[in-house]
């Protein structure tokens, strides 16, 4: 009886996503390609080189985004300083900025009037524009990533039981094989699991492409062009299987690696 | 004792450095919302010029985009309340193929979501032309957040040795749902409500293909105004768009602050806010 209380959200989805998904999927095959359409969208040299670009993009994201938040939030939690719930404030702030906003701070950073170019051009060295290329959007997706990471590291470390860490101090372990040996196996669960989220971000995400240019070929902006530019809608639709194959693979990955816990993260 | 020391100042100016890698872009749009000239500087002068430019040019879309959350926030309580409660109470298959079937619009990017709407209801001249297209999307999207947030609470209550002792004194289901069940979730709830209007407010992913002239939203506003107006005028909607969002950001983390805990055990409020994605 309990259950008829899930009949609304299942007939809302139903209607609403279940339904335009699988009719996504016909509509990927309907176009002048037929089903062949996905087997391009797999194969063109056009679209491979487009998602060896997002996945490159994304593994870079991901690495820079665990290493910076790894610092940052191991400290953060592992110490009591005066300004200390100001520093974690200002971090976790931006953590709901859309990806359009993500992109003009990018721009404010490193654009053509950006902090960047100016601080360069003081120093005598030209310059330095990048906001507008991969290496601006590569940015834009660490600055997006940062907050959510960082809150996951210091939740993860909260957890720690700091009597493994004496145990082995006490048998002379080194600083560095605490880190090591102690202290990042008990934090993998965690990066696996917001790692996983920073690539699927990376992977899927549109706003801050859209606001840097039309010039990166990320392949949300493939799909886009297709659909508004070409009016390609089949091939779009094919795309965006390929791509949404993609993002859920990496999530199923992440969490059977981690156990329970991305299960709760996504 | 030494080496320890220069480690934790080189982590402590690391951290710092983040954070101004994080803030600072945020200082300089806000006051670039607020100069008369950025390319001269701030010696140009304050203005709340473009402020009334962007007030005039896009409050519709403020609006817009406020009650769109609202409505949102409205439909995901309706939904995903009594959603979280049955996973809570039963955990079997159904619920887990149930929840897996929940997180899928976050899993896939929402171009993808977009277009499949758009396969099917495009044709629907009046449903597509109306904010309701806009809020299909922001529900599918939302809806995961307010269910784990009032998820994580109920499980950490004893939910059936309350439910019994209700049930004992009599109480209807009814009763029970908005007596005991709704009042022990209430930090679930507002959590999730804090998430959804965040994240229905920002949303662009889904908005940018199924807005129409007539139904924009903040988000897509802001996009335009970064492709076709000047610096300052993007500016200043962003500031706009940050005096909506911030203090909806500072309640979500005063509230996954750590608790003095009651009847609840061991939940993770932190980990609510990890799901996001824009």
């Amino acid at each position: 009886m309990i259950y008829l209380l899930l009949i609304p959200t299942l007939l809302f989805f139903a209607v609403f996503f279940i339904l335009p998904m699988v009719r996504l999927f016909f509509v990927g095959g309907s176009g002048s390609l037929g089903w062949s359409a996905y087997g391009e969208a797999l194969t063109n040299p056009v679209y491979v080189e487009s998602m060896v670009a997002t996945l490159a993009v994304a593994l870079a994201t991901t690495v820079a985004t665990l290493v910076i938040s790894g610092i940052s939030g191991f400290f953060l939690q592992r110490h009591r300083f005066p300004g200390r719930r100001l520093l974690v404030s200002m971090l976790t702030l931006p953590l709901a900025f859309p990806g359009v906003v993500v992109g003009f701070m990018v721009i404010m950073l490193a654009g053509r009037q950006g902090l960047i170019g100016q601080a360069t051009q003081a120093l005598g060295a030209g310059k330095l524009v990048f906001a507008y290329s991969l290496a601006g959007l590569l940015l834009g997706y660490i600055y997006f990533s940062i907050p959510r990471t960082i809150l996951t590291i210091m939740a993860a470390t909260d957890k720690l039981d700091p009597k493994l860490e004496e145990a082995a101090r006490s048998l002379g372990a080194s600083n560095y094989r605490v880190m090591r040996d102690v202290i990042l196996p008990a934090l993998k669960p965690a990066f696996i699991s917001s790692g996983a989220i920073c690539f699927a971000t990376a992977v899927s995400a549109f706003g801050t492409a859209f606001t840097l240019a039309a010039r990166i070929n990320v392949m949300p902006m493939v799909i886009y062009t297709e659909f508004t530019m070409s009016a390609n809608i089949a091939m779009a639709a094919a795309l965006s299987f390929v791509l949404g194959t993609v993002t859920w693979l990496v999530l199923a990955l992440a969490r059977s690696a981690s156990g329970a816990t991305v299960a709760a993260a996504g | 004792m030494k080496t320890n020391r220069l480690i934790l100042s080189l982590q402590l100016i690391f951290t710092l450095a983040v954070c101004a890698f994080m803030v600072l872009p945020v200082i300089m749009s806000a006051l670039a919302g607020i100069t008369v000239n950025y390319f001269i500087g701030l010696e140009s002068g304050l203005t709340l010029r473009w402020i009334v430019e962007v007030w005039e040019g896009y409050g519709d879309t403020i609006f817009r985009s406020i009650g769109i959350s609202l409505a949102c926030l409205a439909l995901t309580l309706v939904l995903g309340v009594p959603a979280a409660y049955v996973l809570a109470r039963h955990q079997n298959r159904i619920t887990r193929v149930f929840e897996e079937m929940l997180m899928l619009p976050v899993a896939v990017p929402g171009l993808a979501t977009a277009l499949a709407l758009i396969s099917v209801f495009g044709g629907m001249g009046g449903f597509r032309t109306s904010w309701l297209f806009i809020l299909v999307g922001h529900v599918l999207f939302t809806l995961p957040f307010m269910v784990r947030a009032v998820l994580s609470v109920l499980l950490a209550l004893d939910l059936r040795t309350l439910e019994e002792g209700a049930k004992s004194l009599g109480a209807s289901f009814l009763q029970r749902f908005f007596h005991v069940i709704l009042p022990n979730c209430r930090d679930g709830i507002l959590a999730g409500a804090l998430m959804v209007l965040t994240l229905s407010i920002g949303e662009f992913n889904l908005t940018w293909l199924l807005h129409t002239p007539h139904t924009k939203t903040l988000p897509v506003g802001l996009a335009d105004a970064y492709a076709s107006m000047r610096l300052e005028v993007g500016s200043a909607y962003t500031l706009i768009f940050f005096l909506m969002i911030v203090p909806l950001l500072l309640a979500m983390q005063a509230l996954a602050r750590p608790r003095r805990r009651k009847f609840i055990a061991d939940d993770e409020p932190a980990h609510d806010l990890v799901l996001l994605k824009s």
